[in-house]
């Protein structure tokens, strides 16, 4: 039952373990077992096999074991397909990921529309194992597949102005039915400060457990900041803009007070509804300490000297 | 009716009440006895925050059905359905002591030190708490007996609380959600409705 991570001195094995681990084999097992009983199991069963494979070279592990893709796939904050955790994995099926475009403008030299298809072959791909923390106090393990923001950004050209920049998920509510809520102001925006951006941890994730990104995850790219709340990491960009002031953020918007433009990961700034100091790592019972930063201060602290964290929350 | 038809419709409803609770504990008890995977059990990735959303709802649905029961009687409703008053709030501090259980022995891991410093830092824990220790009294004398030592016009006074309760309850939820969700909205606005009515004249009884 408990798998270890894969130690990457041993590739070999590490190859054999990590399909049932992602795949949760014994789980779905016995989920067939008890198929006659678990009508609401459906949901449940892992889609990932007929999603394409992405080939990638493994170039950051972590020493935690992955969380199950049953349950990274359906457990997802995705507002734009649904309120509630298992509505994204019900619902966003009506989204199209290809053809599909992203849109880099802004303060840039070479303004452009990438196309998905270039996109895939513009950067070799890498896969990272990043700790994904929600700012709701839950947590998983991830192997994300990818590329370094700062390389596409760089392609554009960011110009000397360029302070921040500013990401925006696709505003269409034929594909997006959740977009008839209320609950935020849609099109859901995201951004970053410049140098945030530039930082190597910063990830453009166009899969993860090695196949292209499944809709509620965010299909077809996404952003991955693994020292910041969940919802900084902005899910199905359309367009990448680079901007000299602060940009819109919508969880900033909606409740300023409750969510931070900054939201690096803190144990020692409370949400004002409940407490960041412990989270659960889903698919476990007892709770394990928040660590600042998500575990990445040594790396990324340095963007931040000199702040009062308790005020740039 | 017949009181044998009320019995039979009060243990009606006795069972369609339950049956969220025996679900969740048949659920809990495959995951605990089977190891079968939460997900799977149909408690979602996370079963701890999926109980205690779950068991928090069914407090405040049996609560307002209590509460709806003096307002259905107002517009037309047989006077027998008073019945169901009791168990209907008897259920509702049921379940919210479940909620509470589950939050504090799971979330707060069994500490008082924890609950208690949760409770002073964040008002919404804290008004669902107010809430519940408003019902306390009113679950410990909903006897007949208790009536009788009371006497009828004390005894009223206190299930008074009930409204205090119900709207702390209603806050709690409110506060509760992420963004701006219409779900909490709703319950408010229902309970508002059955507050109202309240305020209508009384009407003749047969």
């Amino acid at each position: 039952m408990l798998f270890r991570f894969p130690n990457p001195a041993h590739p070999a094995e590490a190859e054999a373990t990590d399909e049932a681990l992602y795949w949760n084999r014994r789980n779905v097992l016995q989920g067939m077992a008890l198929a006659g009983l678990l009508p609401t199991a459906a949901c449940a069963e892992p889609k990932g096999p007929d999603l394409p494979r992405l080939t990638a070279r493994r170039t950051r592990s972590l020493a935690e074991t992955p969380t199950s893709w049953g349950n990274a796939t359906n457990y997802n904050n995705f507002y734009e397909f649904g309120l509630g955790k298992e509505d994204p994995a019900a619902n966003a099926g009506t989204l199209r990921p290809h053809p599909w475009t992203v849109k880099i403008d802004g303060l840039v030299g070479k303004p452009q529309v990438i196309d998905i298809d270039r996109l895939r072959r513009l950067f070799p791909l890498e896969e990272r194992v990043y700790r994904h923390r929600c700012v709701e106090a839950w947590s998983m393990v991830i192997p994300w597949t990818g590329f370094p923001l700062g390389a596409l950004l760089k392609l554009a050209e960011p110009l000397g102005k360029a302070k921040y920049v500013a990401f925006q998920t696709l505003n269409d509510p034929v594909q997006m039915p959740g977009l008839r809520s209320p609950v935020l102001d849609w099109p859901y925006a995201e951004g970053l400060r410049l140098d945030e951006a530039m930082h190597p941890l910063a990830l453009i994730a166009l899969g993860m457990y090695g196949r292209v990104l499944p809709n509620q995850n965010g299909a077809p790219l996404r952003l991955v900041v693994p020292w910041k709340y969940g919802f900084k990491s902005i899910k199905s960009i359309v367009r990448i803009f680079l901007t000299d002031r602060q940009p819109r953020t919508s969880w900033n918007q909606s409740a300023p007070d409750e969510y931070g433009f900054y939201a690096n990961v803190n144990p020692a700034v409370d949400h004002p509804r409940w407490s960041q100091a412990r989270e659960r790592r889903i698919g476990e019972w007892k709770q394990r300490p928040t660590l600042p930063f998500n575990g990445y201060e040594s790396e990324v602290s340095g963007l931040y000297r000199g702040m009062n964290y308790q005020r740039n929350f | 009716m017949k009181p044998g038809q009320i019995k039979l419709v009060r243990l009606g409803l006795h069972l369609a009440v339950a049956a969220p609770l025996a679900w969740l504990g048949w659920r809990w008890g495959m995951v605990l006895g089977l190891g079968t995977d939460p997900l799977l059990a149909g408690l979602s990735a996370e079963p701890i925050d999926y109980t205690i959303n779950t068991l928090g709802l069914w407090t405040l649905r049996t609560l307002w059905l209590c509460l709806a029961i003096t307002p259905l009687r107002k517009l037309g409703a047989p006077g027998w359905l008073a019945v169901l008053r009791r168990p209907l709030g008897l259920w509702s501090f049921a379940y919210g002591c479940c909620h509470l259980a589950v939050y504090f022995m799971l979330d707060q891991e069994g500490s008082l030190a924890m609950l208690w410093q949760d409770v002073l830092k964040h008002r919404f824990v804290l008004f669902g708490m107010s809430a519940l220790v408003l019902l306390a009294p009113l679950a410990l004398t909903s006897t007949r007996g208790m009536i009788k030592r009371l006497g009828a016009k004390r005894w009223q006074g206190l299930h008074r609380l009930i409204y205090p309760a119900a709207l702390l309850g209603s806050v709690h939820f409110v506060m509760r959600v992420k963004g701006f969700q219409w779900e909490p909205w709703i319950y408010a606005a229902l309970l508002g409705a059955l507050l109202l009515v309240r305020l209508l004249p009384a009407r003749r009884r047969n």
